[in-house]
């Protein structure tokens, strides 16, 4: 894939150290990741990729480190402010609100950008329609984007698997973030579904110029997506550069394969 | 094959957003909206039947309106935001009183500080919103717990609220004007100089108001406040994640689900009740609510019309049915077998349709929509 023009940094991880009591999740993990690219971060079980999105989001604080994100620094911050800086994830684990029609779903992805206080929601007349049916507008581009028109009005605990995966990555996409953090988009997808989504990773990336950040296990589609991957192995960062690079890495394949001691 | 939605193309988001898109639907809530405002007031104008005495009206029509208003209030905290509350009986008393209050005059004599707060009392319409307004308060105050508990242990936290209320409408002469019996009558309704006194303008009365509370709340729910809601119910985490305040969607369910229980506890006891005890707004009626809500189907609006309907009227028949085949029953049998078969009822329905009774209707319009070839 050709990397982006610029060099420009959105996120720069310095330092992360991350424990768990006796667990070490983490330690003195750095790397960045620069607007418009797509970022992989992979490693075996256990290594700490999902414990670094959660700590790019806030939703875990790092012992030690700082996490600079468009410029600004911090030590540590709550879930929505991340989201209000513009970072969004989706999860390994499909985290959709499951009592809720797939619409209902990418429109609550639109929360942060919707104005009208209680009183005028309640009235549902003049701008809080207008503002509904704004935004509607925008849900509805995601929803043709991502090929799930006809499920719009399904409640999402009916989806097939693949379906509730790509609707939480419509939820996540109706944020406008200016980095997408995709916890294993293909975790058990067959071959189909993955191409799917890594069409749609792709697209995302090209057409909207997201930056995304992505944990995934198969290796082929890490190689064939992403400009830059990161290696994690039991917390701590052994190797960085474009796939070619990685591939060849001596610690990357004796943590996948195991080495004789 | 009446009900179809073949041919009826929504051509703006306005009309695909629409409370009933399908017009056979927007047609029977036409009917059912005219008969309850001009077909009932009618018979029961000419006493025609069942209008042939004031019992249909008074003791089953009126508090069915009531509750189902307070059940709206109950569904968007339990039944959207997904806050498990016990203590509705005692923000419907908070609304009683705070109206009751306000619509006789407000006087605390603050004698520390030399002087006192005198209101003079507010005409009705005021004091029952008032009233609702002060339960809204309280039920923020009450609420804050949730930020930290969830589920069962959030439910024992609101119960907390039902005791206290219970003990200060009970042992504070100054809420019941130093009644010494403990018992306080409502004023005079009037509502802008028309005087509100005979079931029927009661009826009416109470269908105004549960029929623009269920259109606001209706709103609400399906607005961005409403998702907000159902997402911290279904999955608070990723809720956060996507920028809602966790704070903010919490503590707006609590002061809108409050608020409509408070207006409705003021109508009950000024509409219904007339003169009324703390009992009235006991933890029985909590959990009356809570089922009503449970049985009609949870984070459903109509679902709390249809589970008031359910838990008012199943005990009246059930004492009727036996009368009516000639069977004779002692009235100790009689209440014994209500309990037995309403619990029975309830366990059942729990079990089948764990969403309640406005599941089963949806899961029917859709069969019906596709009947008969269902494919």
């Amino acid at each position: 894939m050709r990397a982006p023009d610029t060099n420009e940094i959105l996120l720069q991880v310095e330092g992360v150290s991350l424990a768990f009591g006796g667990v070490k999740a983490l330690r003195d993990v750095s790397f960045d990741i620069r607007k418009g690219e797509i970022r992989a971060i992979i490693g075996p079980n256990g290594a700490g990729k999902t414990s670094m999105l959660n700590v790019i989001n806030g939703f875990y604080h790092p012992n030690h480190g700082a996490i600079t994100f468009k410029g600004r620094t911090r030590a540590q911050m709550q879930p929505f402010e991340a989201s209000r800086g513009g970072i969004a994830r989706t999860f390994q684990n499909v985290a959709l609100f499951k009592g809720m029609s797939a619409l209902d779903n990418i429109m609550a992805g639109r929360t942060l950008k919707m104005r009208r206080g209680l009183l005028w929601q309640m009235l549902r007349y003049g701008p809080a329609l207008a503002e509904e049916i704004e935004h509607r507008h925008r849900v509805e581009e995601i929803i043709d984007f991502l090929e799930i028109e006809a499920i719009r009005k399904v409640p999402v605990a009916r989806l097939p698997y693949g379906l509730q995966k790509r609707v939480e990555l419509g939820r996540a996409l109706a944020m406008e973030p200016d980095l997408l953090l995709l916890d294993e988009p293909m975790a058990g997808m067959n071959l189909e579904e993955k191409e799917d989504m890594s069409r749609f990773i792709i697209d995302v990336n090209n057409h909207y110029g997201t930056t995304i950040a992505l944990i995934e296990h198969d290796m082929a589609v890490v190689m064939d997506l992403s400009h830059r991957v990161a290696v994690l192995d039991h917390g701590v960062k052994i190797a960085d550069g474009t796939p070619d690079e990685v591939k060849e890495n001596q610690a990357v394949i004796d943590a996948y394969l195991g080495v004789a001691h | 094959m009446l009900y179809r939605e073949a041919g009826q193309f929504k051509t703006t988001y306005a009309e695909d957003m629409a409370i009933f898109p399908i017009r056979q639907d927007r047609i029977a809530l036409g009917i059912l909206l005219g008969i309850a405002f001009v077909g009932v007031p009618l018979l029961a104008t000419f006493h025609i039947w069942p209008f042939n005495s004031e019992y249909l009206l008074w003791a089953i029509l009126l508090p069915f309106l009531i509750l189902a208003l307070a059940a709206i209030g109950v569904n968007i905290l339990v039944g959207y935001c997904g806050q498990i509350s016990l203590g509705s009986g005692a923000f419907m008393a908070i609304g009683a009183y705070s109206a009751y209050k306000l619509g006789t005059g407000v006087h605390i004599p603050l004698a520390w500080f030399g002087f006192a707060i005198s209101i003079p009392p507010l005409p009705v319409l005021p004091s029952i919103l008032l009233g609702g307004l002060m339960a809204a308060i309280a039920g923020i105050l009450f609420g804050i717990p949730s930020l930290r508990i969830k589920g069962l242990y959030l439910a024992v936290a609101t119960l907390a609220a039902q005791f206290f209320f219970d003990w200060v409408f009970l042992r504070v002469p100054w809420f019941t004007n130093y009644a010494p019996s403990g018992s306080v009558n409502a004023p005079r309704l009037d509502f802008f100089g028309l005087a509100v006194n005979t079931p029927i303008e009661r009826y009416l009365l109470c269908l105004i108001f549960i029929t623009v509370f269920a259109v606001l709340a209706k709103n609400l729910v399906r607005g961005n406040l409403g998702r907000q809601w159902m997402a911290i119910r279904d999955m608070d985490i990723a809720a956060e994640l996507i920028g809602i305040r966790p704070l903010y969607a919490k503590l707006t369910a609590f002061a809108v689900s409050s608020f409509i229980i408070g207006v409705a506890g003021a109508l009950w006891a000024f509409v219904y009740l007339g003169s009324w005890e703390p009992l009235a707004f006991s933890i029985d009626r909590s959990l009356q609510l809570l089922f009503m809500v449970i049985i009609g189907g949870l984070g459903s609006i109509m679902g709390s019309f249809v589970g008031a309907a359910f838990i008012l009227i199943l005990p009246i028949m059930l004492n009727l049915i036996p009368t009516q085949l000639g069977v004779p029953l002692s009235t100790e049998t009689i209440t014994h077998l209500e309990f037995i078969i309403f619990g029975s009822l309830i366990c059942y329905l729990l079990i089948k349709e764990p969403h309640g009774f406005a599941r089963l209707i949806s899961i029917g319009k859709e069969k019906l929509r596709l009947w008969p070839f269902p494919y």
